[in-house]
């Protein structure tokens, strides 16, 4: 029964991975019928692309963008959603709780065309704060255009868009802890604080570990279509990320050899960083994303 | 209707009284045990400003679009764009998006890519999830690498898109669909809740004479309504979502899904092609203010996820968890 679904996966899935290979070509689209008669007849040129790669200073300027990225959201965005869990967990009233819940999902599933809209719409130049701050007589700041704070801009749109479904996971975890060692503690004089932190924290500590890990291995994505979004607006000095560099190197400016290079790195580095954050952990004595076996 | 989270602390759910108001409780929270202690009160107003700004933050742009697209031209012009408080109901707006044009036509086709996607989608990941639920089916283990392997090892963009291409499906909206349906993720999320259903079950149905087909749909189906739900909640917005795989394989402006031109007429600035016909609509003696006409769209791409939502949502925590805990 699940042989239709393993065929896409094989076709949509293991045949584009395989068809990395090209990175070790000069493909030319234009020496085949179609993109298989193409490849058979495109030149193999070893690491070529690979070292034409490394020596473009742009293809630099994305990976580091893309890792500040990463790295201020580690710091920025990664605690919130605890944050957030524990108050939800904390509000006694369930009806409260609900109503909170189900507003602060929704943004979740809107999709980064909305939320850059809605974005633009609030903090625009032609948006409202902007069109305050002008009835106010205050000159308004370009927030979405300019490219100093655009770190700090992609962040508040990630927060706004993924903050409450983020919680979730942690909610869950924290329902999971058994509320006996909480009535325990309090009958031994352990107050609200010492309870968090004794009790709390390592009950979520698997969960945390593991969402670490996953975004470790994730240090080269740092999302797509919000980026391609954005691009034109901020210039590609602070907007291009990894993705983007790929997408305009191969498919816009038809280097394709080089983006499949480029994509073909970040698989291979986001591999090796999650399966180096797995063993740490397991080094820890952490579960991790996969077991050992 | 309040979700709450499966066992997530000691909360009653208060029983619908029908007849007169019972006397309230003497406790003000029912809810916190006793050995918790009440919080201090700087505490709880910093949750209470906390909750309160997230709330805001959502609740307030969804807001200011929907009154603006409902606004008229002197209002927007009062406001100097847009607006937050209403002064009136003019649905000109949606009256001109919905009279034929780019908007129209794009609402169609991400209908179609949604309803057509989901249910490709939904029956496949189900026969995958319940093939791989029965443990000591054929090629069990293996099947079920191949498909946890695609958590590790990622196509690049590039070799993708050369075989979408090759496989002639450009400019067919069948590139929107078939290189996205499946999700592993929901698959496995799917599995977890089948391998739940006890086998005792199951055996007893085929002793019966119950084919695996029947015992799936008959059986195993109604006793999974809710996961099912929540991840035809999650392939659904997928599709009505989809937004660069429509710019990178769609070229006809009339296969353009609700998120393109979306964003060609708020990001990109191009002025809404809404109609062909400009003058003369029903019952509007104006052309309406091209902000409210965006403000329009943007209601109108929201909507389907507000509207389907609130059904799914109490399902959540069950359908998520069972999936981020197992798998």
């Amino acid at each position: 029964m699940a042989a239709p679904a393993a065929v896409l996966l094989l076709v949509f899935h293991y045949l584009p991975t395989l068809g990395n290979i090209i990175a070790f070509q000069d493909y030319n689209p234009f020496v085949g019928d179609d993109p298989l008669d193409a490849f058979l007849n495109s030149e193999w040129i070893g690491f070529g692309n690979f070292e034409a790669l490394f020596r473009d200073p742009l293809f630099w300027d994305a990976v580091r963008n893309t890792l500040s990225i990463t790295a201020f959201q580690l710091v920025f965005f990664f605690p919130l959603p605890i944050l957030l869990a524990l108050i939800l967990n904390s509000v006694v009233s369930g009806r409260l709780r609900g109503f909170v819940q189900s507003v602060v999902y929704l943004p979740h599933f809107f999709s980064w065309v909305l939320v850059v809209t809605f974005f633009v719409q609030m903090f625009g130049g032609a948006g409202l704060l902007a069109q305050e701050m002008r009835q106010a007589g205050l000159e308004p700041w370009g927030i979405m255009t300019n490219p100093d704070t655009f770190i700090v801009l992609v962040t508040a749109e990630a927060v706004w868009k993924d903050l409450g479904w983020g919680a979730i996971v942690f909610l869950a975890a924290l329902s999971a802890i058994d509320q006996n060692l909480y009535e325990a503690a309090a009958a031994d004089g352990a107050g609200r604080w010492r309870r968090l932190w004794h009790i709390t924290l390592p009950g979520l500590r698997p969960v945390i570990v593991l969402l670490l890990i996953m975004r470790l291995g994730d240090a080269l994505s740092v999302g797509f279509e919000q980026f391609i979004l954005q691009r034109e607006a901020v210039g590609r000095q602070a907007a291009e990320v990894l993705d983007t560099f790929v997408y305009y190197q191969a498919i816009s400016t038809q280097q394709w050899g080089l983006g499949a290079a480029a994509g073909l790195f970040k698989a291979v580095v986001g591999l090796v960083l999650i399966l180096t954050a797995n063993k740490i952990a397991h080094r820890l004595g952490e579960q991790g994303v996969y077991s050992k076996s | 209707m309040t979700a709450q989270l499966s066992g997530a602390g000691p909360v009653p759910a208060a029983p619908a009284t029908a007849g007169p108001p019972a006397p309230p409780p003497r406790r003000r929270h029912p809810g916190r045990p006793v050995w918790a202690g009440r919080p201090s009160t700087s505490l709880t107003i910093g949750k209470g400003v906390v909750l309160t700004l997230l709330v805001a933050a959502v609740l307030v742009p969804l807001w200011a679009v929907l009154v603006t697209s409902l606004a008229s031209r002197g209002t927007i012009d009062d406001a100097g764009g847009m607006v937050m408080i209403p002064r009136e109901f003019d649905p000109s707006a949606y009256i001109t998006i919905f009279s034929g044009g780019d908007v129209t036509r794009a609402v169609w086709v991400s209908t179609l890519v949604t309803v057509a996607g989901t249910t490709v989608s939904l029956v496949l990941t189900v026969l995958a999830a319940y093939g791989l639920s029965r443990p000591g089916s054929v090629a069990h283990r293996g099947l079920l690498f191949y498909f946890l392997l695609t958590f590790l090892i990622f196509p690049g963009l590039v070799p993708s898109y050369l075989v979408v291409t090759g496989l002639g499906l450009k400019d067919s909206l069948w590139s929107l669909i078939l290189p996205s349906a499946i999700s592993v993720f929901n698959l496995v999320v799917i599995r977890a809740f089948f391998m739940n259903v006890p086998a005792e079950l199951l055996d007893s149905a085929r002793i019966d004479g119950a084919g695996e087909l029947r015992i799936l749909t008959r059986i195993v189906l109604p006793l999974s309504k809710a996961v099912i739900a929540v991840v035809g909640l999650f392939y659904a917005v997928g599709y009505w979502n989809v937004y660069f795989n429509a710019v990178l394989y769609i070229d006809s402006n009339d296969k353009f899904p609700i998120q393109r031109v979306l964003q060609s007429y708020i990001l990109a600035g191009q002025s809404p092609n809404v109609s062909g016909t400009s003058v003369n609509l029903p019952g509007v003696t104006a052309y309406p203010p091209t902000l409210a006409v965006k403000m329009a769209v943007v209601v109108v791409t929201v909507i389907p996820a507000v509207i389907i939502y609130p059904f799914v949502q109490r399902h959540f925590t069950k359908g998520v968890i069972t999936g981020a805990v197992k798998g």
